[in-house]
């Protein structure tokens, strides 16, 4: 066993005597008999260090990872390529051992790094202003929705069904909260048509959500629907937006975006199981916009000597300040993630992010392109797709699914999970051309 | 600034990355992508070199706990073990796509399950969602629970009652909720004031959110008679898990008749907190609140761990996923190491540390509670303020001293307020050098007003404004 205490007995005895307590379980004589847990916590006693490794590597051993099998998962968490720089500065734990940067003349570190990330967020999407992060992309997506709703005083959220469905239900629940109204728009795995928003949005309706690119791998008419936003004085445009691919992509703002969120996960941060995970949030550089903005942000300032330096800004919209009138409750964010993107931005640069991109781009449509050769499937995906795509079959998707996790690739994930038909395949540029023709020598026998 | 920003290192042409030659052939990218394309991007042109050495810089600039002593009260900031960070790294546990099916991820539920048990145990509650990725969504889940509980009942209970020494989180996690929030005051020993609480008890309360001790480190010695009074009018209880470091082993919200909670795997169980994030909040509920819960919940059949995801009465969903793992996997190791002994002594010399620092501090800083305090407790600068220095400064002079300041002006409740959390892991060394250079700054005051006053003074920057970068927001490069 192991407690991290360092204080030893006679220490303690000096200390209690300060106190003018004669054991330490006087301290506890406040704490009534009914509550109290008068057993020893009925947890098994402490290991080594040896001992909690061989336990985790064991555990592991239960596992089987993405290194054992070939992997065209994505569907919000995406396998991309880490360079190893990112890991070694963020062990630096001057950056991870350190709180929320309330003392900011010895937090200089963690505050300039977060006015990097806010910048190349604003530079990635297009907007004006980006917050120091959120707890990840579905409950960004779910925070702009509301913070929607308070900056037009509507409720009624237009949620097409191409946008991811776990976001969807995350939208939903924090919905619940603001007691918003929503309008499902279906689009059976495809693009969503500008006619069904033509048809739904009104003078009530506060935000249109839209997924760049859809959940499905699409992209939607981006120019066409946000026109129609655009004659709606008081309706928003808020995309969801993947940034990996903002090296190529048009920046939402450039469609008309007022709001810009998304999962940053794939910018250097590593899969984990889906968490941590990487919430961005930009919104137009605009005063009420601002104003309701939530989380923390970090501006650039002066300090008594003139000289530059970083603080949090803005905190009247915080919790800490404004309580039940706060812009949202959030108070810790993914400040470490957010350094991880930051680092990753930076090593690849405009170049490196538009060569991932590419690279994205050309090997999925190398394999869809073999997919679509094949008989007894096809790519379902009519309109432009990116990176990802829908694999339809004769046979039922979960067979499909199966048989090829028996020859160690996971084809994609399984629209059967949320009662659709297809497997929804990514390719990123991490998957080598062995590997898809591997996927399209398997299919081909299925 | 003190180094100067990435993009200022920037040269057009220069590269930090490689990847591996394309080996397919090219789509019409251009074409097809008409419309969708851009060529504006900004991002810094840099080598890995440069990358390396900035924010090695910028990590100098920095404070963590492997630095010093961080007493923020209420933050619990504890060393983070390494080993911690070593099982968080192991690439079997880590290089896991949440989508894979759940027969290649046993080893990876089955760890998420012990810790499910072990905070059950810690907690007595019955059944824990890890799907929270901080206290304050732990906070708006428990909510959520409330309300949905009581729209099942057809009860329309619109309040939530907050004492006034609550988190702000607590009021505004109640405000997301759709919950109109109700303020009591606390009594003159730092209590809930019953008579208040019966006050604003009545039909349409929902719930009464809770920490116990509560942010001045004080336990709330009537709390049996509080969860009772608030079951009496209908409504209930929440506990908030920030301090669950002052009790464990010696008393569980459970058994304090609490309803449903949050821990903060990043205060209690030592995950490093990162700047500012990430955490992760668990809620712990009692049995009959357990449908509520957020999908999908973890669960055990026979030997197999399994995601459910048919809960109808579910709140549904509040992250993509199911939280943020890479955080359990430390606060797992954690307990693991330390087990349930261990966990005890840990709250022992929390509050053993946090008595000591209190027992020799409190004649020349106010003490405005003299109640017995747990794992933190709060001092007042009012008599500094007096002599001319504000907290505010006193907390600039600690940071000239190579120390993290305390958390100042909260609680609310108290004047000039500074909220001071040892934790268990410094020992009477560390303490005692943080209680000499208070004394030698409350000297300060009397001798040298004006040294407090401009500190401080050996910082990377000194006092920055704060009333510039809100009136003139410069937000980005």
């Amino acid at each position: 066993m192991m407690d991290y205490i360092s204080n030893t007995a006679a220490e303690k005895d000096k200390m209690l005597q300060e106190i003018g307590l004669k054991e330490v379980k006087d301290l506890f004589q406040m704490i009534p008999e009914a509550v109290s847990a008068d057993e020893r916590l009925n947890i098994e006693s402490g290991i080594s260090e040896l001992e909690l490794m061989r336990r985790a590597q064991l555990q592991a051993g239960k596992n089987k990872s993405l290194d054992q099998q070939i992997s065209f998962l994505g569907a919000g968490a995406y396998d991309h390529y880490l360079p190893g720089i990112i890991d070694a500065l963020i062990s630096r734990s001057e950056f991870y051992t350190a709180y929320t940067p309330y003392q900011a003349e010895l937090s200089q570190g963690t505050l300039e790094a977060a006015y990097e990330y806010q910048s190349m967020i604003c530079d990635l999407t297009g907007m004006g202003i980006a917050n120091a992060s959120m707890l990840d992309g579905g409950s960004a997506a779910a925070e702009a929705v509301t913070m929607a709703a308070r900056i037009t005083g509507n409720s009624r959220v237009l949620l097409p069904d191409t946008v991811n469905p776990a976001y969807r239900e995350v939208i939903k629940t924090y919905g619940a909260g603001a007691e918003l109204e929503f309008v499902d728009l279906e689009s059976k795995q495809q693009i969503i048509n500008p006619a069904q928003i033509e048809k739904n949005i009104n003078d009530q309706t506060a935000v249109v959500v839209l997924q760049y690119p859809n959940f499905y791998g699409s992209l939607e008419k981006m120019e066409e629907i946000s026109k129609m936003i655009k004659n709606k004085k008081n309706t928003l445009l808020l995309v969801i937006a993947n940034p990996i691919l903002l090296g190529v992509l048009k920046a939402p703002a450039d469609f008309g975006a007022d709001i810009v969120v998304g999962e940053a996960q794939n910018l250097g941060n590593g899969l984990n199981y889906g968490g941590p995970n990487l919430g961005f949030m930009a919104c137009k550089d605009d005063r009420r916009m601002l104003r309701q903005l939530p989380g923390r942000i970090v501006g650039k300032t002066t300090d008594v000597d003139g000289k530059e330096g970083f603080v949090l800004t803005l905190q009247t919209r915080e919790q800490h300040i404004r309580r039940e009138k706060a812009t949202s409750n959030i108070c810790t964010n993914e400040a470490l993630n957010a350094l991880m993107a930051t680092i990753y931005l930076a090593t690849m640069g405009k170049e490196g992010l538009k060569e991932v991109g590419e690279q994205c781009y050309h090997k999925a449509h190398y394999l869809a392109k073999k997919i679509n050769g094949l008989s007894g499937f096809e790519v379902l995906n009519q309109d432009n797709f990116f990176n990802e795509f829908v694999l339809k079959s004769e046979k039922e998707s979960t067979e499909v699914f199966e048989e090829l996790l028996q020859e160690e690739i996971i084809v994609g994930y399984d629209l059967k999970n949320i009662g659709e038909n297809g497997i929804l395949v990514c390719v990123t540029e991490k998957r080598t051309k062995a590997e898809m023709d591997k996927l399209v020598e398997k299919l081909e026998v299925l | 600034m003190e180094e100067k920003l990435i993009k200022d290192y920037s040269s057009s042409g220069r590269k930090g990355y490689s990847l591996p030659p394309l080996e397919v052939e090219k789509s019409d990218l251009e074409a097809e992508l008409t419309g969708y394309l851009r060529d504006d991007l900004e991002l810094p042109e840099v080598s890995e070199v440069d990358v390396v050495r900035h924010y090695t810089a910028l990590s100098e600039m920095n404070y963590g706990v492997d630095s010093g002593i961080y007493p923020l009260g209420s933050c619990t900031m504890k060393y983070n073990p390494k080993r911690n960070e070593r099982v968080a790294r192991i690439a079997g546990l880590t290089n896991i796509h949440p989508y894979q099916p759940e027969k290649q991820l046993q080893g990876s539920l089955e760890i998420l399950y012990q810790l499910k048990l072990d905070l059950a145990e810690i907690s007595a509650m019955d059944e824990i969602t890890l799907q929270p990725a901080s206290g304050a969504h732990g906070e708006f889940v428990s909510l959520m629970i409330v309300k949905k509980y009581f729209e099942e009942r057809e009860e329309n209970r619109t309040k939530v009652i907050v004492p006034d020494s609550a988190h702000g989180t607590n009021p505004a996690s109640a405000a997301m909720a759709g919950f109109d929030v109700v303020e009591i005051a606390s009594n003159e020993r730092g209590m809930v004031d019953l008579e208040a609480l019966a006050e604003a008890l009545d039909e349409n309360t929902a719930a009464l959110m809770l920490t116990n001790p509560n942010t001045l480190g004080i336990f709330e010695e009537d709390i049996l008679k509080i969860t009772e009074m608030v079951h009496q009018a209908g409504g209930l209880v929440y506990y908030d898990g920030a301090n669950m470091n002052a009790i464990m082993g010696y008393a569980k919200p459970g058994l304090m008749d609490f309803d449903l909670m949050h821990f903060n795997l990043h205060k209690t169980f030592s995950t490093p907190h990162g700047g500012g994030g990430p955490g992760s909040g668990p809620v712990g509920v009692k049995d009959f609140l357990a449908p509520y819960l957020p999908r999908p919940l973890l669960k055990k059949d026979e030997e197999k761990y399994y995601w459910d995801y048919q809960r109808p009465k579910s709140i549904g969903k509040v992250h993509s996923f199911y939280g943020n793992y890479g955080v359990m996997l430390r606060a797992w190791a954690y307990i693991k190491t330390l087990g349930g002994r261990g966990l005890k002594k840990t709250t022992e010399n929390a509050v053993l540390n946090a008595n000591y620092l209190k027992a020799r501090l409190k004649k020349d800083f106010e003490l405005p509670y003299a109640e017995d305090s747990l794992h933190e407790f709060v001092l007042s600068g009012s008599r500094q303020k007096e002599e001319g220095v504000s907290t505010l400064q006193i907390a600039k002079r600690l940071l000239d001293y190579d120390q993290y300041a305390p958390t100042i002006y909260f609680p609310l409740v108290v004047k000039e307020a500074m909220m001071i959390e040892p934790t268990e892991t410094e020992n009477i060394g560390t303490l005692d050098h943080f209680i000499e250079t208070m004394l030698t700054i409350s000297r300060e005051i009397k001798e040298d007003p004006e040294l407090v006053n401009k500190a401080p003074h050996s910082t990377t920057v000194r006092k920055l404004d704060e009333t510039k970068a809100a009136r003139n927001p410069d937000l980005h490069w």
